[in-house]
């Protein structure tokens, strides 16, 4: 094992729409620049499977583009934390690296937020993006029987996804009620590619029971989910399945960010006019600062790239389309906010913490997550609270306002060498 | 752009708890194992059984020993010819 220590002027971390865009831009403006990212493929979560079969003609022009340019790409890199002022410290398959930065564009993304129920730990059960993600990559689905639940526009996507894939798609819950899809549907006038994207779908999946104000209360099965009930708040019923997509939604992933300093507000990082954060050199772009979708992640990836490169100008030119993306953001927010039976879906003796087996009943008796994790060992597991403390947020109201390093489960001669 | 004639997906054969298993080149490890047959990836610390659930390494719920390292994560990590995996340790 080699220990490596890189420099460059611009450091992007995460290579999904808005890193890409990022990358490509600060690389076009002539600084020396890599994109680094933890999986073995550009695209992120949302263009996976992109780069190997290009489906989405965006997705296949910004892949171009990247390997057109002069951005060094440093795959399979997973950022566990900081080696110094402006050096990330990294973990590779050939041995840990240094990366040294003069800006730093984060690009994190965000992860699907899942809440606990009955059942929720089976195998079988994913989260939608998950499960569509593993799928591109060899899960077989087809013929198999998977019911769909949840929040968000996610839903749709993946239910057309995995169809296309040869599944057998049994139902698509949506937890927002009808009145609340009926008016984001209407609004969606404003940006008409949602209304091309929101038709193709809703063809894609004719037939199929899509219920608006349905959610699930339980899984069922004893070595994998062999069937979930869900309720319309007045009734119950069960539904046999053989994979359960469930996912309440997206949250960001803060963790690098929150080690860097930079301040958060309402969970998401505070970005300001070219997208930097409240530390200097640093810039934040994407679902980081507001779930928005790849569109509003590639305006605001440009952006952070134009102004880490110094041309403040071209950057000037996309903030009205950032302010129209901002807006589909907060639509997006409203119509899909989460309802107050969620909270509630978890019994005492259910599971919060997978990583360590937290019931319900132990993390309710404190005040903040804090209390919680140094009484009960919630969140100090293997994912380090990524699932539960994005949970127990909704759950109990308690924010993650702090990380320790490693961001990341590390081996232990990355830190020593590092 | 010039077309490219696309060949057929290589196979890649790995072994998954001793079984012999061929996949398509692009396959994830998590996706062999579910190919196999398993469900189970993993134990949780009180003993229930565990799979993949984010899909995107950030749950570690996919954890497997591939060629002897333990805790890695499945749904991150591309099949390679004549890798060794193990389940529910």
């Amino acid at each position: 094992m080699s220990e490596e220590r890189l420099h460059f002027e611009v450091v992007v971390v995460g290579a999904g729409p808005a890193g890409l865009a990022a990358a490509c831009v600060a690389a076009e403006s002539g600084c020396r620049t890599a994109l680094i990212d933890d999986t073995p493929w550009l695209g992120g979560q949302i263009w996976r499977g992109q780069q190997a079969h290009p489906a989405i003609p965006q997705a296949a022009q910004w892949v171009e583009r990247f390997q057109r340019g002069k951005a060094a790409l440093l795959s399979e890199c997973a950022i566990i934390g900081t080696a110094g002022p402006r050096v990330l410290l990294a973990e590779h398959p050939g041995g840990p690296r240094q990366i040294e930065w003069e800006r730093l564009i984060l690009a994190t993304g965000a992860r699907e937020l899942f809440l606990p129920f009955p059942g929720w730990t089976l195998p079988g059960n994913f989260g939608p993006g998950g499960l569509q993600s593993l799928a591109k990559h060899g899960w077989p689905v087809a013929g198999k029987r998977v019911v769909l639940a949840g929040s968000g526009p996610l839903l749709l996507a993946v239910g057309a996804g995995l169809r296309k894939m040869g599944a057998a798609i049994v139902s698509i819950n949506e937890q927002a009620p009808w009145p609340r899809m009926i008016s984001f549907g209407a609004g969606l006038l404003r940006w008409p590619d949602k209304v091309a994207q929101g038709a193709r779908l809703k063809w894609a999946l004719r037939g199929i029971p899509f219920r608006c104000g349905a959610w699930p209360v339980s899984a069922d099965g004893t070595e994998q989910v062999s069937a979930v009930t869900l309720t319309d708040g007045s009734r119950q019923w069960t539904e046999a399945c053989d994979l359960l997509a469930c996912g309440f939604g997206l949250a960001p992933n803060v963790e690098l960010p929150l080690a860097l300093g930079c301040q958060l507000n309402d969970g998401f990082v505070r970005a300001d006019e070219w997208q930097d954060s409240s530390v200097p050199g640093v810039y934040c772009a994407g679902e980081l600062t507001g779930i928005g979708g790849a569109d509003a992640a590639l305006i605001e990836g440009q952006i952070a790239g134009f102004a880490a490169g110094g041309r403040q100008n071209e950057a000037r030119a996309l903030i009205s389309k950032r302010a129209s993306w901002r807006q589909f953001s907060a639509a997006l927010a409203k119509a899909f906010s989460l309802r107050p039976e969620l909270a509630a879906l978890a019994k005492p003796e259910t599971i919060v913490c997978r990583c360590e087996d937290v019931v319900f009943d132990r993390m309710k008796q404190f005040s903040c997550w804090r209390d919680a994790k140094l009484q009960t060992r919630c969140g100090m597991g293997a994912c380090q609270g990524r699932v539960c403390g994005a949970a127990a947020r909704v759950l109990f109201g308690w924010g993650m306002e702090s990380v320790r390093p490693p961001v990341l489960p590390a081996r232990v001669e990355s830190l020593c060498k590092g | 752009m010039p077309t490219t004639h696309v060949p057929p997906p290589a196979a890649v054969r790995l072994l998954v708890d001793g079984q012999s298993v061929s996949v398509a080149a692009g396959t994830v490890v998590a996706a062999a194992v579910a190919q196999a047959g398993r469900a189970r990836f993993r134990r949780s610390i009180h003993g229930q059984v565990r799979g993949p659930l984010c899909g995107m390494g950030i749950c570690m719920e996919c954890r497997v020993t591939i060629n002897g390292r333990a805790h890695c994560r499945s749904c991150q990590t591309l099949c390679e010819e004549g890798m060794e995996v193990q389940t529910d340790e």
